[in-house]
């Protein structure tokens, strides 16, 4: 397969391998610092705020609302082309931290700002067994 | 009445642009340096510093070291410096440094990419998609078009701006391109074309975005005692700032209110000048959306004016601020770090009085800026008449 129709999926690393184990669970899964107990995105080895190592891994609620989208017509790469038009928003997640998702189902019908979701994931793909998360709109 | 300066651009120059087959990134690297030593009346031999950028089509991790190289140049100092669109304003700042803290008498800043015929399309905006994050960005198939495009939804929601105020800052690109005898776009265009274009990634289409470009752009810069026996006026370098907030869109702590704020107010601070003194600014466009933001968060129009104003012709010659008088990225050229570099050039033809159908009259403060990845790296330079 040529570079231009791979799919980019993440290869975790020490500081993310902790968040792909959990999508594989189906848990969406933050850091939260031991010191300051800020919840921070993306993961890192210590507290981006603080600079406290090693922040805790907890279980997140896996919702939150809409805080920018975009439905893309020009895909990276011949990867992409068969999901298109596909919705990209940003996510602020109930404990603060901002995610970036695919938006699926109705949620990616008419997304408005502000809009609540929850995540789901997607089956476990690639070498590494990536379930990437996505949003749906938040049921009752 | 000048500010007391020590470092000034006394060469600038840039290559043909757009489509250049049988160019090379490495040819117009050193086509652009000499036309710009030749400015600034300078043999190869006098140049004590080069600083460069990066490249796409030969992409190598010592690019100062390869251009020295080819050119047959030895300078005391080198160095490549990479920071996106914003690399060309902060290889002028570091030039500007190395001159005033008297380590160099002239850097010679140079770009240059062929990425319109040295690569496929295709092939371009895969490797510009790299700018996301590897793990939480470019899984969902993101492009940079589209990380623009969630802060233009963002933009239109929290300051009412519109469509029709972001194709405001393309047909005035394409306006001032039109005056430009260079320029790779030279078809008028009104509101209506830009509106009607192909959608890249909603709320942006195709003419919302900036171009790729064969090109290449080069400076001069020197200390002030060394810059006395230019052959053309100065253009003082008076101030310069510079501030990061984030790499990733996603790590962003706004996305409405970016770094473009601070780095202006430094360089408007160290230069003693207000944006109102500015006569004419040239501003990183990557896409409507950046220009609209920058030039509400750098100072010259409030939250929300700047749109109306442009499609009022603010922008224009004669305008409130003649901006992009060349045609920015949007209409000029983009060929990757020289990009950036283009904007600089054009404001020292401005100052110098060379821009002849595009020439704002009497212009003695040109602004310049320049943004890298989704607005995260931004440099601001405040430049007069020497």
């Amino acid at each position: 397969m040529s570079e231009l129709q791979a799919r980019p999926l993440p290869v975790p690393n020490a500081d993310t391998a902790p968040f792909w184990d959990g999508c594989a669970r189906g848990e969406l899964v933050l850091q939260s610092c031991r010191q300051c107990g800020t919840a921070q995105f993306p993961p890192r080895s210590l507290c981006a705020r603080c600079h406290a190592p090693a922040p805790a891994w907890r279980r997140a609620s896996g919702r939150g609302r809409i805080a920018s989208f975009t439905r893309v017509h020009r895909p990276p790469s011949a990867a992409f082309k068969a999901g298109l038009p596909y919705v990209i928003a940003l996510v602020d997640l109930d404990e603060g931290p901002r995610i970036m998702l695919a938006l699926r189902g109705k949620a990616a019908e008419a997304p408005r700002i502000g809009d609540r979701v929850k995540v789901g994931f997607d089956p476990p793909a690639g070498p590494h067994g990536i379930a990437l998360p996505h949003a749906l709109t938040e049921g009752p | 009445m000048l500010k007391d300066w020590r470092a000034a651009i006394t060469g600038a120059a840039d290559t043909a642009v757009g489509e250049l087959p049988g160019s090379s990134c490495m040819g117009l690297h050193a086509e652009a340096a000499l036309l710009a030593l030749a400015d600034a009346g300078l043999r190869p031999g006098q140049i004590d510093g080069v600083l460069c950028a990066y490249s796409l089509t030969e992409p190598h991790p010592m690019l100062a070291s390869v251009f020295c190289e080819y050119l047959g140049i030895r300078p005391s100092y080198s160095a490549a410096i990479q920071a996106g669109g914003a690399t060309g304003c902060v290889m002028a700042m570091q030039a500007q440094a190395l001159v005033e803290a008297g380590l160099c008498r002239h850097v010679l800043v140079v770009a240059a990419d062929n990425r319109l015929t040295g690569m496929t399309r295709d092939r371009a905006v895969a490797a510009l998609a790299d700018f996301g994050h590897p793990q939480f960005e470019r899984p969902y198939g993101v492009t940079i078009p589209a990380l623009y495009a969630l802060v233009a939804q963002a933009y239109m929601h929290e300051y009412g701006a519109t469509r029709e105020h972001l194709a405001a800052m393309a047909v005035a690109a394409r306006t001032h391109a039109l005056r430009h005898p260079k320029a790779q776009m030279r078809r008028p265009i009104a509101i209506a074309d830009v509106l009607a274009s192909r959608p890249i990634a909603e709320p942006l289409c195709l003419l919302d975005c900036c171009l790729i470009s064969d090109g290449g752009a080069a400076l001069v810069v020197s200390a002030r005692d060394a810059a006395r026996d230019a052959p053309k006026p100065p253009a003082a370098l008076l101030g310069s700032g510079q501030k990061n907030t984030h790499e990733h869109i996603i790590a962003a702590p706004s996305l409405t209110a970016f770094g473009c704020r601070e780095s202006a107010a430094q360089a408007f601070g160290r230069a003693g000048v207000r944006p109102a003194d500015i006569d004419v600014a040239e501003v990183y466009d990557s896409f409507t959306i950046t220009l609209l933001v920058e030039l509400e968060s750098i100072g010259f129009f409030e939250k929300g004016e700047a749109g109306p104003a442009a499609l009022a012709g603010a922008l224009d010659l004669g305008g409130r601020l003649p901006c992009n008088t060349h045609g920015g990225l949007l209409s000029y050229a983009h060929s990757g770090a020289a990009g950036g570099l283009f904007h600089l050039v054009e404001a020292v033809r401005q100052l110098r009085g060379e821009a002849e159908a595009r020439q704002v009259r009497g212009a003695e403060l040109a602004f310049v800026h320049g943004d890298g990845g989704i607005l995260s790296a931004h440099c601001s330079l405040v430049l007069g008449r020497g």
